[in-house]
């Protein structure tokens, strides 16, 4: 149990435990959160592709991508840094529907991204209309910095695994941490269970 | 793993602006660059979380924080106006690796600081003077006054002698008969900090978001390879 800091009462905003897991607050800005400078990638050189332990090796260009069934869901956010971000809306294509064409035979994910950016998420948490690359937001383009073109989108993991950026995912026999998980980040990151680093 | 720091000393650093020293038995060490995570928690078990960046560098005793106090925010305010000598404070870390330089990674070192962004830079810049490094160190501070401005005596020292090249730019009121700069940072202004793209420089970025967008988007027009700068942004709310 923690102790007390002497005179330090709080704002203690109104949370709904139920949506807000612990730790964190609940914020109606959108914070920017990246490692280097935001890529800007024509649309004209952009795709998406599934590579590594897949029966169909996938490449979608900007176009294609688009074409494909999208859907529109609302989901709340919750990054790492404590701000959690309800009811936001986004539209993209479901990981689902991306996957169903490549058949993974591996169960391990590495998502990787323009400016180099990866992280891990095993195939189960992708699966089952949990996952999406998204390219709307609010009914918007994606702006560069909220990870525009496209994100991945896993809003029951903290929030850094929903990759800006993305440019495709890659299947593995093994787990493999990205960036972030090397750097002392949880291989995992349940916000509900507060998986924030290594020994959580 | 939360670890206990008692507060050693309290430094005004500026009206807004407040180091705190701790000591904290425990310490793992740390690299220059890395925050760690500051738990409060009230009388009925509410708890809020902020991340705070050290200030101090690795050689040093004791470990040091310095919060900006924003009028309208949960923590802030009580880091820099409510915490006293004796108090202890509960932290968890050091946090990150990325966002780090350590003596023997060569340079040159650019540093660009928005605001309290300057903090983890400093860290860098303290231990690059205690480990005598003579890597070419370049920190250009954007603050809105001289009365925001961080660290300046120590800057000073360190730019009169351990040769670190010291800019200021001041963006909203620069000081009578100031001839730096004086407006926000943008390409002319990076072009005369230098180094050039072509001397392959370690950049680290820091400050509020909207400043390292900038920045950094100048520094890929510069020709800077990506590759080479590091962010970190700060807030708002935050994140
Ligand atoms: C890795 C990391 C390192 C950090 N290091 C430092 C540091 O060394 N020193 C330091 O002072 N801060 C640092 N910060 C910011 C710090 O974590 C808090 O966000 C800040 O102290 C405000 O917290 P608060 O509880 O007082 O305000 P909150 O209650 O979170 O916010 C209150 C209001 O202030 C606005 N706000 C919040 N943060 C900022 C900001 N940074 N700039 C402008 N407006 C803001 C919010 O939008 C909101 O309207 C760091 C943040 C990160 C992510």
């Amino acid at each position: 149990m923690a102790r007390i800091s002497r005179g330090f009462h709080g704002r203690r905003p109104e949370v709904d435990p139920d949506r807000v897991p612990p730790g964190q607050y609940v914020t109606q800005d959108f914070p920017v959160l990246s490692a280097g400078p935001t890529p800007h990638t024509p649309l004209d050189e952009w795709s998406f592709s599934i590579l590594g332990a897949v029966e169909k090796p996938v490449n979608w260009l900007w176009d294609e991508f688009k074409a494909l069934p999208s859907e529109t869901f609302t989901a709340d956010i919750h990054c790492v840094t404590k701000w959690s971000k309800l009811d936001t809306t986004w539209t993209g294509v479901s990981l689902d529907t991306l996957l169903e064409q490549a058949e993974p035979k591996a169960k391990f994910v590495l998502a990787f991204c323009d400016g180099g950016y990866t992280t891990n998420v095993p195939l189960a948490d992708l699966l089952g209309g949990r996952a999406w690359i998204a390219y709307e937001y609010d009914g918007q383009p994606l702006e560069p910095e909220h990870g525009g073109p496209a994100r991945l989108l896993v809003p029951h993991l903290y929030f850094w695994k929903s990759a800006k950026w993305v440019r495709g995912i890659e299947l593995h026999d093994h787990d493999e941490p990205g960036f972030w998980e090397r750097y002392g980040y949880h291989n995992y990151g349940d916000p509900w269970k507060e998986q924030r680093y290594w020994n959580d | 793993m939360w670890r206990y720091g008692t507060v050693t000393a309290l430094i005004d650093e500026t009206p807004h602006a407040k180091t705190i020293e701790l000591e904290v038995p425990d310490w793992p060490g740390h690299a220059a660059g890395q925050h760690v995570d500051v738990r409060l928690t009230a009388d009925d078990g509410y708890q809020a979380q902020r991340s705070y960046s050290i200030a101090s560098a690795p050689e040093e005793p004791r470990l040091a924080l310095t919060v900006e106090r924003i009028d309208d925010g949960e923590v802030s305010p009580y880091l820099t106006g409510e915490l006293r000598l004796g108090d202890e404070l509960e932290l968890r870390g050091p946090i990150g690796g990325h966002f780090t330089w350590r003596a023997d990674d060569d340079g040159p070192l650019l540093l660009i600081a928005g605001g309290s962004g300057l903090v983890p830079l400093m860290a860098m810049l303290r231990h690059r003077a205690a480990r005598s490094s003579e890597v070419d160190a370049r920190l250009l501070v954007s603050a809105r006054s001289l009365d925001d401005a961080l660290y300046r005596d120590e800057l000073e020292t360190l730019a009169a002698s351990d040769g670190v090249l010291l800019h200021h730019t001041f963006t909203r009121e620069p000081p009578v008969g100031w001839t730096g700069f004086a407006r926000r940072i943008d390409a002319d202004m990076l072009r005369a900090v230098g180094p050039s793209p072509t001397a392959r420089p370690r950049i680290f970025v820091c400050g509020p978001t909207a400043f390292v967008e900038r920045a950094d988007d100048l520094l890929v027009e510069l020709g800077h390879d990506p590759a080479t700068i590091r962010s970190e942004r700060f807030g708002p709310t935050g994140g």
